[in-house]
């Protein structure tokens, strides 16, 4: 059984999830690759803000 | 603005929804038939990933829809298609969560047919030359 910790989670979901958004949503091979790196650093950076919110809340 | 028109032409021939059909069934499998070999290629490799590591995780495969979220969690599970249904075949994923990898696991795998129907959709789009 497989038992990534919660980062190397959100780590696949957000590479897999941005590889598909940047292919279907953008035209060019440059434009797709920007916009996936796009997707991904947002995905990575809001669950990084979200987690120190929660970490300070639950203080 | 001719170079564009005759970018965003489709294929002529052939049924206009066996990308999308093939797409749904295959993850990349429309790109793969409208000879976007790159493209089909990364949704495959991307999509197939997501829903393995998924099951992996002893993700939860559903199998009915006793409530409103199990319904959503079976329609985004028959987007994979083909994966789904041998999944089910082959018994793979758990019947019940007990772990919390489990429940990211679940998730997985709803999001990769999720994907898989993004995926299918542009291909049909590709086929009617809404995209290049």
């Amino acid at each position: 059984m497989l038992r990534p910790s919660h980062f190397a989670a959100v780590v696949l979901f957000a590479l897999f999830a941005s590889v598909v958004f940047g292919i279907t949503q953008r035209e060019t091979p440059r434009q797709m690759f920007r916009y996936g790196l796009y997707c991904f650093v947002l995905f990575v950076g809001a669950a990084i803000a979200l987690s120190w919110l929660m970490y300070f809340i639950a203080r | 603005m001719a170079t564009i028109q005759d970018k965003k032409t489709p294929a002529a021939g052939g049924f206009i929804y066996l990308p999308l059909i093939a797409g749904w069934l295959v993850p990349g499998g429309g790109h793969f038939l409208l000879r976007k070999w790159g493209r089909g290629a990364l949704l495959f490799v991307s999509i197939l990933s997501m829903f393995l590591i998924g099951i992996a995780m002893q993700g939860k495969l559903y199998a009915g829809a006793h409530d409103i979220l199990d319904m959503l969690g079976l329609a985004g599970d028959l987007g994979s298609g083909l994966l789904y249904i041998v999944s089910r075949a082959a018994g793979w994923g758990a019947d019940q969560v007990t772990q919390t990898t489990g429940d990211y696991g679940t998730r997985f795998i709803v999001v990769a047919g999720l994907l898989n129907i993004i995926a299918a959709v542009d291909a049909h789009n590709i086929r009617t030359g809404r995209k290049a």
